[in-house]
This record gives structure tokens, sequence and C-alpha cells, in this order.
């Protein structure tokens, strides 16, 4: 608990609240250890918002593969520019 | 060598409204803003695997308008227009984005080109009016790839008549 409220930056009580909903949806889990909280993330709850994105991320990066061919092009071609003017 | 593949897209939910993109390219920012804004290069890259684009059009200056209309796969038109809000040549771009097929839905998305290293870190934040319209267009992926299973499905029927 300590850990998360240093690395996220936010106060302990808001760190907290946000655990709490977390781990009723059942996002996270959690376990007492001597005087710590250890809290653990659930990525099988986490799947089917990770399955919803991937469809759209995967449009995104295909249309990215494409942009990556047209760059490709842009900076041959301004070599051969270069090349000319020297 | 130069290294042509930078990586897939990431794209995650920041807000209930908001959708965020990011992307490395190989690339000094100012080539990724040109394929980005130049309408014979827009033509080559915008439809990804989706289909063909058609019209790209790009009046760049604010208060200009834009419009991409790709024909996808399936044979029909897909629409999307807006308006650009801030023009920052090479750094910035802040546009109205509306697909045509649900036009209440305008999405106001910035564009941010940085450079480090001769390479390019582009981000795009998308926001939607409400969560539901921000749904409604992460489901328009889902739709497309069912749009696309249902034509590979298509042409494994008419090979088998």
């Amino acid at each position: 608990m300590n850990d998360l409220v240093r690395l996220i930056g936010l106060a302990q009580p808001l760190v907290s609240k946000h655990l709490r909903v977390l781990r009723e949806v059942g996002l996270v889990g959690v376990r007492d250890e001597g005087r710590q909280r250890m809290y653990s993330v659930n990525g099988q709850s986490l799947k089917p918002i990770h399955d919803w994105v991937k469809t759209y991320e995967r449009s995104w990066s295909k249309r990215f593969d494409r942009l990556d061919v047209v760059l490709e092009e842009l900076k041959e071609m301004k070599e051969d520019d270069r090349g000319r003017d020297e | 060598m130069v290294e042509t593949s930078s990586g897939t897209a990431v794209v995650t939910l920041p807000t209930d409204t908001q959708i965020l993109i990011e992307r490395e390219f190989n690339a000094p920012r100012h080539l990724v803003y040109k394929a980005y804004t130049t309408p014979d290069l827009i033509k080559r890259w915008w439809s990804g695997d989706r289909g063909e684009v058609t019209l790209a059009e790009v009046d760049l200056r604010v208060g200009g308008r834009w419009r991409y209309v790709m024909e996808a796969n399936g044979g029909f038109e897909v629409g999307f227009h807006g308006e650009y809000r801030e023009v920052v040549p090479n750094e910035r771009l802040v546009t109205t984005e509306v697909y045509e097929g649900m036009p209440e839905g305008e999405a106001v998305v910035t564009h941010t080109f940085s450079e480090k290293d001769g390479r390019t870190a582009l981000t795009i934040l998308m926001q939607l009016p409400s969560q539901s319209d921000r749904d409604a267009v992460i489901n328009s992926g889902m739709e497309g790839g069912m749009q696309e299973a249902m034509d590979h499905l298509e042409q494994v029927a008419v090979s088998l008549h």
C-alpha cells in the first residue's frame, strides 16, 4: 500500500478509495501480510476489457504499418535530394 | 540497415469519454506530419487493411475542413469529416472528427508529434461527448473485424457454390 501511494503520487485515502472500488469489481485481490496489505492485479478479470479494445487497436496497427512504408519512402526521397544537392 | 517496423499501436482509455492511441515511428516528425496531412500520402495508409481510400480532402488551416472516404472491403463507403481547430506544423493538430454513419458523436482529436533521436512519438487523444459515444468508437473496430470476417465467409461460400 505504501509503495502504491508513493508510485501513484496521490493521497493515501484517495488510493484506498480507488483500491476498494477495484477490489469490489474483482480487478485486484488483497491479502494481509503482517502489518502490510498486499494487493495483486487479477489479469483474468481485465481480459474482457483487453479483448474489447484489442480489435480497435489492431485496426490502428494495420493503418500505422502502412504509414511506416510511406515514411520509409519519404526518407529515401529526402536522401536522394541531398545527393543531388551535393 | 533501416528498421521499418516500429511496433504496434497502444490504445488506452484514460477516462470514460477518451481514447488514447500511441505509436512510435522511425522517422523525423516533419515527415510523419507530412504523411498525416498530404492527401496523396493519406490515401496510401489511412484505410489500413479495411479497404481503399477514395477521397482525401485537406484544407489545412484553422477553420478549414477535412474529409476522408474509404471504400471498405465489403463494397460500402465509410466517410469521416471534420474541421481543423489548431494547426501547429510538425507539432500539433487539433481537429473535430465525425463518423458520417454516427453524426451525433463528434470527437475532438488532439494529435501530438514529438521527436527524439530522429524518431517520432505520435499520440492521438480522442475526446468523445459521452461514454456511449466512446464505446461506439471502440465497438466500430469490432464491427469492422466482424465485417471482414463476414466478407471472408462470403468468399468461401461463393467458392463452394
